[in-house]
């Protein structure tokens, strides 16, 4: 059987799949992978069902040996120098590895989160559902340590498919245009800061990981004072904590919050946040 | 009552109630009339959210199943989902004594009412498994600590606000501690993985 061993695991390495929906009335929010897109895409691309699990690769600096067969693989999602024994590969494209063949991810430099799918997935346990770690409750797979063995399932029904490379495109280098939804607590804020919240040119702070991303630019102010009783969010709401700055919810967010919600990214869009860069411009627009 | 629709993206709808009872009474309404397409039905403090997939049902017509549904009349006998779950506390927190003190009470009086209380799972929320409790007949309001503990221990029974709790596992946590158990409140490997979901009875019986 194939085996993918881990040697760098980089800055973050995680298995993600789709998520486990339907537990937030327990306090389990849906998590997976944040770039939803680029897991299904890496996923198709060597012929497993969409909901196979994944790595995702914070930043890059990641180093993985194939063993025991020959291997289908894909990355897609953040772009950089990706080689096997040392040749670079283009990304957003399935290639077979050997046994004993070794796949490095360099530095991103467009986009933050790599996705690499194996053919066959990650042959984890699945907690509630999903291999997806979720790195606030703490469920799923640990995070992945050097030395890490993972099994790979077996072969899925369909062949890898012959897909046109140019459909590939990268993670926006400049400035992140997403699109948003009114929140269910947009009338908490004043009409000047509903526009501003869409003219601002607002910025990606360091603190920005699978929970939320926090932003910074002018800040939001409220026309309703008081306490909000601490209600359901979903990923992609947009809270505003007491000093007016937002944050982005995302997969692993806490599944009820306290501060309202001023709108709400779209699903199309929340994949771009994830891989959004500290320091990127973010600019929104109306869904 | 109003029950106000606040659409939350799109594929999730937040409804607002005026009290507690309300979304206790909404949200048994909506799982006992639940519909295929419904993927979350998340309780918390004053409001409900409905998530939904899409493409097995569209939001509008969760929104239309949401504004037709009855609420039966909240009484004393409310339905609890399936059996009460019984929790054996040793009454020893850290916190009891001073609990008590703050409501002017004796120590012997906080534990009895605790215990004699019929609590109920109004919703789940800061980590997986830890459901608020809420009681019609419990008459105190407990502050929480000013400074929150670094270290809450697995099967801590506390009070904050008008709610009672138990922590599933070691975690920050700034309710007030009056006890322990040695109850499984979180096991994601069981089905149920939580011992306390929304709706659920729970009775709380000093262990000798």
């Amino acid at each position: 059987m194939s085996r993918l061993v881990v040697e760098q695991p980089g800055a973050l390495a995680l298995v993600e799949d789709l998520g486990r929906p339907g537990f937030a009335h327990l306090g389990v929010a849906r998590s997976g992978a944040l770039d939803r897109g680029a897991a299904k895409l890496a996923n198709r691309l060597v012929g497993n069902p969409d909901g196979h699990a994944v790595l995702e690769v914070l930043v890059g600096g990641f180093r993985a040996r194939f063993d025991g067969g020959e291997t289908w693989f894909a990355v897609t999602g953040a772009w950089g120098r990706i080689t096997l024994d040392g040749l670079p590969l283009a990304p957003y494209a399935a290639a077979r590895a050997r046994a004993g063949s070794v796949l490095e991810l360099g530095a991103a430099e467009r986009g933050i989160r790599y996705v690499l799918a194996v053919r066959g997935g990650l042959d984890e346990p699945h907690v509630l559902g999903s291999r997806s770690r979720d790195t606030l409750a703490a469920l799923g797979p640990e995070p992945v340590a050097p030395g890490r063995v993972f099994a790979i399932g077996s072969a899925p029904g369909a062949s890898v498919p012959l897909i046109d490379q140019d459909a590939a495109f990268p993670p926006a280098g400049g400035a992140v245009t997403l699109a948003l939804l009114p929140g269910p607590r947009a009338d908490w804020f004043t009409d000047a800061s509903r526009s501003a919240l869409f003219d601002t040119t607002w910025r990606v702070t360091e603190r920005a990981d699978r929970v939320g991303v926090r932003l910074v630019g002018a800040p939001l102010t409220r026309r309703v004072e008081g306490e909000l009783a601490s209600e359901p969010t979903v990923p992609g709401s947009i809270q505003v904590a007491g000093g007016g700055q937002p944050t982005i919810l995302l997969a692993d967010g806490p599944v009820t919050g306290g501060y309202p919600v001023i709108a709400i990214v779209t699903p199309a869009s929340l994949d771009a946040v994830a891989q959004a860069r500290p320091g990127q411009e973010v600019r929104f627009r109306h869904a | 009552m109003s029950r106000r629709l606040l659409p939350s993206g799109e594929s999730a709808v937040l409804v607002e109630c005026d009290s507690l009872d309300e979304v206790l009474a909404l949200h048994d309404a909506l799982a006992a009339d639940r519909r295929p397409g419904v993927v979350e039905l998340v309780p918390a403090a004053r409001t409900v959210l409905v998530g939904v997939d899409a493409d097995q049902l569209p939001l509008e017509s969760a929104m239309t199943w949401i504004r037709r549904i009855p609420l039966a009349v909240p009484t004393a006998g409310r339905q609890g989902a399936g059996d009460a779950a019984t929790i054996r506390v040793v009454y020893d927190g850290d916190d009891l004594a001073a609990t008590a003190r703050l409501l002017g009470i004796t120590t012997e009086a906080l534990v009895a009412a605790h215990q004699a209380a019929d609590w109920r799972v109004a919703f789940a929320g800061f980590a997986p498994g830890f459901g608020y409790l809420v009681c019609d007949d419990w008459p105190y309001q407990v502050p929480r600590l000013d400074a929150p503990r670094t270290r809450v221990p697995a099967g801590a029974v506390a009070l904050a606000g008008a709610f009672a709790g138990v922590y599933p596992r070691q975690s920050p946590g700034g309710w007030r501690l009056i006890g322990r158990t040695d109850a499984v409140l979180w096991d994601a490997q069981a089905d149920p993985p939580a011992l306390l979901a929304p709706g659920r009875r729970v009775r709380f019986e000093a262990a000798v």
